[in-house]
């Protein structure tokens, strides 16, 4: 399998917290990775330092071979890495499917060189799309079964759908690899792993590298092929979900077993 | 595909400027004149206001405008109604587009007082400049129309329907660019800067673009305004004359293209009875009208032709 994106000796400190020291990773393309790790282990600067909202001290990212970290957050998204938020980052005052359409819309401003003369470009095909934008919001919507929220405005959605939505969005893009922060985060326990399974479902038949931040390790041993876990800034475990979460480091510093108790399964 | 309603209207309201003209007194061209300077600057704003920007400073345009047309015919003898409109227009993009860089960067509270300094500067410039009139401004030549010096009686017309060409088109042009993608990313950037950012597009560029197109019509507003008041002074570039013009623009609303000329319309009509009926206490009613519209029509002018639409 071949490395789609890389991080290389990266190291973050903000002030006397080290975010990050000496992250050494490659992402496998078309793999399933899981990042674990207690609040404030660098997960989330992982994530940040990869989409280009923090730079790194010291270190690179690299992206099919190309080093991307000094790139703006806009020009890596441009690239093909998109991100979801743990809180959901709509468009409050617009209803699901303007949401969709204007994030599409960005997709052919993108492609133009905006202003009068994309005008003629509002019914061409969506760059990376084989349709207009009318019909691939629907195709999106459909796929994440928001259909039925369609012209609801955003800010009265239930929180499992303003989560379906703030992923959903990231498909106009035609993402190579995806970046979840938390996708299941404040999600009831019985709408979890039907919101996982649908999401999944979508990136693997988008072709999509996917990356997800996850405290549920009942969620991550069941989407992730492989897992990453965060204790202070470093990687302490790197492997198959199985072996990882029963390294005994791991189930200490990060699933939270109490010391000396290791022969009891890990909390899910 | 549906036909547009809003094409269909901008023409006829061309065309009943075009006919209706001639029967019009002309203190009340002078006032369809005026109304359409003021809603190119509210047109502007319109833009900005979707986008959650308000500019407490388009009178900077306005004025830069207002000077170049001004300028235009004292230094080259150029009278000529649509080329004093371009000339302002064209020195109002370039200030814009310079300037935009830094404002670009603003938002909120910070971008509308930015603004309103910068065109403070220009007042506190030309109030200290001699060869710009000082505070007692300069006169217009009268207008011509493409070479054309109309009849006394017909310069007040011909200058409306000039007016009427470019607020309309202008209307016309901002109509269509709301429906470009740039144009429809305003609301989105409104409501989150963020998401606009990761899904890959410059929310700066945006701006700057629309800041642009805005000082652009603000420009037009100018020369229009200077041709047909025949005198220029710096009270144009004051912040009492930006609130003029956000006045203008809350009174219309952002629903449509074509609101902000009625809001200019009414603005004026409202100033000129308060005036009239009570001269010491204008500014009393101009505030008491604008306060009856926020309470009542928080969306603007434009929302009761719309909710009658809908009922």
């Amino acid at each position: 399998m071949s490395t789609i994106l890389a991080a290389r000796g990266v190291n973050k400190n903000f002030g006397a917290i080290t975010a990050a020291a000496d992250i050494n990773a490659a992402i496998e393309l078309d793999s399933v990775v899981g990042l674990i790790g207690a609040n404030g282990a660098g997960k989330t600067t992982f994530i940040n330092m990869i989409t280009g909202y923090i730079k790194p001290d010291s270190g690179g990212i690299h992206y099919e071979g190309r080093d991307i970290t000094a790139l703006a957050p806009r020009e890596i998204t441009r690239l093909g890495i998109l991100r979801s938020f743990q809180i959901p980052q709509l468009y409050g005052s617009l209803s699901v499917h303007e949401n969709m359409l204007t994030a599409l819309g960005i997709m052919l401003h993108n492609a133009g060189r905006g202003g009068f003369f994309s005008l003629s470009r509002a019914r061409q095909n969506v760059p990376g799309h084989d349709a207009p934008a009318e019909e691939v919001a629907e195709r999106i919507l459909e796929r994440f079964g928001l259909m039925e929220y369609r012209n609801r405005n955003t800010q009265v959605l239930p929180g499992g759908v303003r989560k379906l939505l703030d992923i959903a969005l990231t498909l106009a893009a035609r993402p190579r690899v995806l970046l979840l922060d938390e996708p299941t985060s404040g999600i009831s326990a019985e709408e979890k792993f039907g919101i996982m399974e649908m999401v999944m479902k979508a990136m693997k038949a988008e072709g999509v590298t996917v990356i997800f931040v996850e405290h549920d390790m009942e969620v991550v041993s069941r989407f992730a092929g492989r897992v990453l876990a965060f204790y202070d800034g470093r990687i302490i475990a790197d492997g198959r979900p199985d072996a990882v979460l029963g390294d005994p480091d791991v189930r200490r510093y990060v699933v939270g077993e109490p010391h000396g108790q290791d022969e009891r399964a890990p909390r899910a | 595909m549906k036909r547009d309603r809003m094409l269909f209207l901008l023409g006829a309201a061309l065309a009943a400027v075009i006919a209706g003209g001639p029967l019009l007194p002309q203190w009340a061209l002078f006032i369809l004149t005026i109304a359409f300077a003021q809603g190119l600057v509210a047109l502007g704003l319109m833009l900005l206001l979707r986008a959650g920007l308000v500019s407490f400073g388009q009178a900077l345009y306005y004025c830069i405008g207002a000077y170049t047309a001004g300028g235009l015919g004292r230094a080259f003898g150029v009278s000529d109604v649509f080329l004093q409109m371009i000339a302002g227009a064209a020195m109002a993009a370039l200030v814009a587009f310079v300037l935009g860089f830094l404002l670009a960067k603003y938002r909120g509270i910070f971008f509308g007082l930015l603004s309103l300094a910068l065109s403070m500067i220009l007042y506190g410039l030309i109030v200290k400049s001699e060869a710009l009139g000082s505070t007692d401004g300069l006169n217009v030549a009268r207008s011509t129309l493409f070479g054309v010096r109309p009849a006394a009686d017909w310069v007040r017309y011909a200058v409306a329907v000039a007016a009427a060409f470019a607020g309309l088109g202008a209307a016309t042009l901002v109509h269509l660019f709301l429906k470009t993608p740039l144009g429809r990313l305003a609301p989105a950037i409104k409501d989150n800067e963020i998401r606009v950012e990761y899904m890959g597009a410059s929310v700066r560029y945006a701006i700057h673009v629309q800041y642009v197109i805005a000082a652009t019509l603000a420009g037009v507003g100018g020369a229009l305004a200077a041709t047909t008041v025949g005198h220029i002074d710096p009270e144009m570039a004051y912040w009492t004359t930006s609130g003029e013009f956000i006045f203008i623009a809350i009174l219309a609303g952002t629903g449509s293209v074509l609101a902000p000329f009625l809001g200019a319309l009414l603005f004026g009509a409202i100033h000129g009875l308060a005036y009239d009926l009570s001269p010491h206490t204008w500014q009393m009613s101009l505030g008491t009208a604008l306060l009856l519209v926020i309470v009542f029509l928080p969306e603007g002018l434009w929302s009761l032709f719309v909710r009658r639409r809908t009922a």
